[in-house]
């Protein structure tokens, strides 16, 4: 019987362990389909970034109750992985408890402490699901917000019963373990009562010896599964934050957000049409298939990875002021939408051995709308907002630069403007002679 | 500029005055008090009158950056011509381009909003508020521009300005990094809003008129638009009244 455990545990740890590479090499095949930028300066700034934004969340505890409940099962599920180890441990050795005899009293203290961590997770997690389903906090409405409607606010829901489901199974797990040693089944080994789950054993005495076996035994294939279930889930899921939040905010920007990235293809161009000498004489002929971004893979890497690592949290919408006053635009859905295609695009390379076949479909206009990024007024109030430091509008402007420039489809008004610009170099259509004329009313200086 | 340029002279700084500080009937009078300080305060500037053209900062956030390219190569041509090292503006899109963006394309300046301009000038003594117009008990709120804010991390300067006016200051329920827009920045500012249920300055004039404050303050020329719009949308012209920083400053100076 311990054999054919292990043997199947061993079967299954491969299985998912395969499962998983292939989706990660997915993952990050297409986000290096994005263009090349170079994140790669000041790593020092960089690492204190991620220590603080990531690893210390200092952005959630902008709304403290949500930071300390969001905190709550980020430790729990970051401590909780080292019991997770010796279940794996256990799962491939066929051994029970594998850390106990190293550790001795420290044992149950230990274990101990990751069940008070678990019920801090069971305890926030049913909070955010009673957010979700009981007081609608707005931004998570998919009433409100279309972008949420279907998968999307199902998958919120899932991962929340998913953990709880999980802890729970894991205090059961304890719990009939404890039984079991008090009754001295050879198997379990003798630690001390634990923190927590003390207080289930009532649940479980009365029952015989063999009854135990399998309620300890169900509870701990059901949690170590549903882990595995879960590693697997979160690829597909808005979870996978959990993992891309690191190299997220390692490798955001860290230039002032009002500074848009330049296009170097135009200078040359310029230089050239201003009859200024450009370095290289080469530099001007390098003419780009495509001005701004139509699809993924105009982005760079870091905006697709910016789409991966998106919860769907909301609070670039919430903050959004075009959003706010009933515009399409909303944050969230620029980066939904970007995943989305992204997703699209892998499905598509994996079909394809590989190599991404023509789809005739593009992220603007079959996923974004024109009237979305429209409604943009750059105000970087979702930059500000992002606990992971996503930047929607760096995607919003690439988006509005292949429309206006390689599209040329802009508002008849904004083309007024860029008239105007062009002959006037002022956006109102004024001489360019009167621009000294506010002075006429002030006394001549000395 | 041409002026000093011929007489061998440099100025302590250029004051760039940007389109709607030349043009717009409304923002012209902030350049008019603007240009008031600096010269009782003393300080040696110069403006490049009709050599100046737009930073180009409409059009690169609508999508177009050829044209904001030949505007900014230009520009740079003629700051890089009379030498300038120094610049101040009233307007936080032009001081976001200029600092920000110009270096890109080899304009290398110190660019200072006049915000900040006008805090040091006080910090300094050179501008000290006295025989004009009090403002002790007036209640002011003031309007975070993105461009300063959020984009520049520019929240106390204008505060500290507003301080020295002896007035109360009220904050509006979203200000500093949670300040919410006009409505006009990325090119709002020169079409029609796309369809929705309100307009961004009505939100953000609700907000400011439920401070009780009288004066609303703004540091930039959209934020001044909108807001002047949304208070006459709200038919609250002759209570509530928007006045740029400098402004403020020149009537506490009696200018």
């Amino acid at each position: 019987m311990a054999i054919f455990q292990q043997i199947l545990f061993i079967a299954v740890l491969g299985t998912v362990a395969w499962l998983g590479y292939r989706r990660v090499s997915l993952i990050r095949s297409t986000i290096l389909l994005g263009k090349s930028e170079d994140r790669s300066d000041n790593p020092g700034e960089r690492f204190s970034m991620m220590l603080r934004i990531a690893f210390g969340q200092k952005k959630m505890f902008d709304r403290p109750l949500i930071g300390v409940l969001h905190f709550a099962v980020y430790i729990g599920f970051i401590l909780i992985n080292v019991e997770v180890l010796e279940i794996v441990l256990d799962g491939i050795l066929g051994t029970h408890r594998l850390f106990a005899p190293f550790l001795g009293s420290f044992y149950a203290t230990l274990i101990g402490f990751f069940e008070l961590l678990a019920v801090g997770v069971l305890v926030a997690c049913i909070i955010f699901l009673l957010r979700r389903t009981v007081t609608k906090v707005e931004r998570l409405q998919p009433v409100r917000h279309r972008e949420m409607n279907g998968w999307p606010a199902l998958d919120g829901k899932l991962i929340l019963v998913f953990e709880i489901v999980l802890m729970i199974a894991i205090l059961t797990m304890n719990a009939a373990d404890l039984v079991l040693q008090d009754l001295g089944s050879p198997h379990y080994r003798q630690t001390g009562d634990f923190f927590f789950s003390q207080f289930l054993k009532p649940l479980f005495t009365g029952l015989n010896e063999e009854t135990l076996v399998i309620f300890e035994r169900v509870a701990w294939w059901f949690h170590i599964i549903g882990i595995f279930v879960f590693a697997i889930y979160l690829t597909y899921s808005k979870h996978l934050h959990i993992v891309l939040a690191f190299p997220n905010t390692y490798f955001s920007r860290l230039m002032p957000k009002g500074k848009m990235n330049n296009m170097p293809e135009i200078t040359a161009e310029v230089k050239s049409m201003l009859g200024i000498e450009t370095a290289q004489t080469g530099e001007a002929t390098v003419i780009p298939d495509r001005f701004g971004a139509k699809d993924v893979q105009d982005l760079s890497w870091k905006n697709l990875m910016d789409a991966y690592s998106c919860t769907e949290c909301g609070r670039c919408t919430a903050a959004c002021p075009a959003n706010m006053t009933g515009k399409k635009l909303s944050p969230r859905k620029i980066m939904m939408d970007t995943r989305d295609r992204l997703e699209d695009v892998g499905r598509n390379m994996l079909a394809n051995g590989g190599k991404f076949v023509e789809d005739g479909k593009s992220l603007i206009g079959d996923y974004i709308l024109e009237e979305e990024i429209n409604a943009c007024t750059t105000c970087n109030a979702c930059v500000q907002e992002c606990p992971v430091l996503i930047n929607p509008l760096d995607i919003i402007l690439q988006l509005r630069r292949h429309k206006i420039m390689d599209e040329s489809q802009a508002p008849a008004s904004w083309n007024m403007m860029f008239q105007n610009l062009d002959t006037n170099q002022a956006p109102w259509k004024f001489s360019p002679g009167d621009r000294f004329n506010w002075a006429a009313g002030l006394e001549p200086k000395e | 500029m041409a002026e000093m340029a011929a007489n061998n002279e440099a100025p302590e700084v250029l004051f760039w005055v940007g389109c709607a500080g030349s043009f717009d009937d409304r923002y012209k009078k902030v350049t008019v008090a603007f240009v008031k300080i600096l010269n009782k305060a003393g300080v040696k500037f110069a403006v490049l009158g009709t050599e100046e053209s737009c930073t180009g900062d409409p059009a690169r956030r609508a999508g177009n950056e050829f044209t904001f390219q030949m505007l900014a190569m230009s520009n740079i041509q003629v700051l890089d011509m009379y030498g300038i090292k120094k610049i101040v503006t009233a307007c936080p899109h032009c001081f976001n381009t200029l600092k920000n963006e110009y270096p890109q394309l080899g304009g290398h300046y110190e660019v200072i909003h006049h915000s900040t301009f006008l805090q040091q000038l006080i910090d300094e003594g050179r501008v000290r508020i006295e025989g004009g117009e009090t403002f002790k008990g007036k209640k002011i709120t003031f309007h975070d521009s993105c461009y300063l804010g959020r984009a520049n991390n520019i929240y106390e300067a204008p505060r500290h300005v507003l301080e020295a006016l002896d007035a109360d200051l009220v904050e509006m329920k979203r200000c500093r990094t949670k300040g919410l827009c006009c409505g006009a920045g990325g090119g709002q500012m020169f079409k029609e809003p796309e369809p929705g249920k309100k307009d961004i300055n009505i939100e953000r004039i609700e907000e400011a008129l439920a401070t009780g404050a009288d004066t609303i303050a703004v540091a930039c020329p959209f934020c001044m638009v909108m807001m002047t719009d949304g208070v006459k949308n709200k038919e609250k012209e002759s209570a509530v009244k928007v006045y740029d920083l400098a402004e403020l400053i020149a009537q506490a100076e009696g200018l």
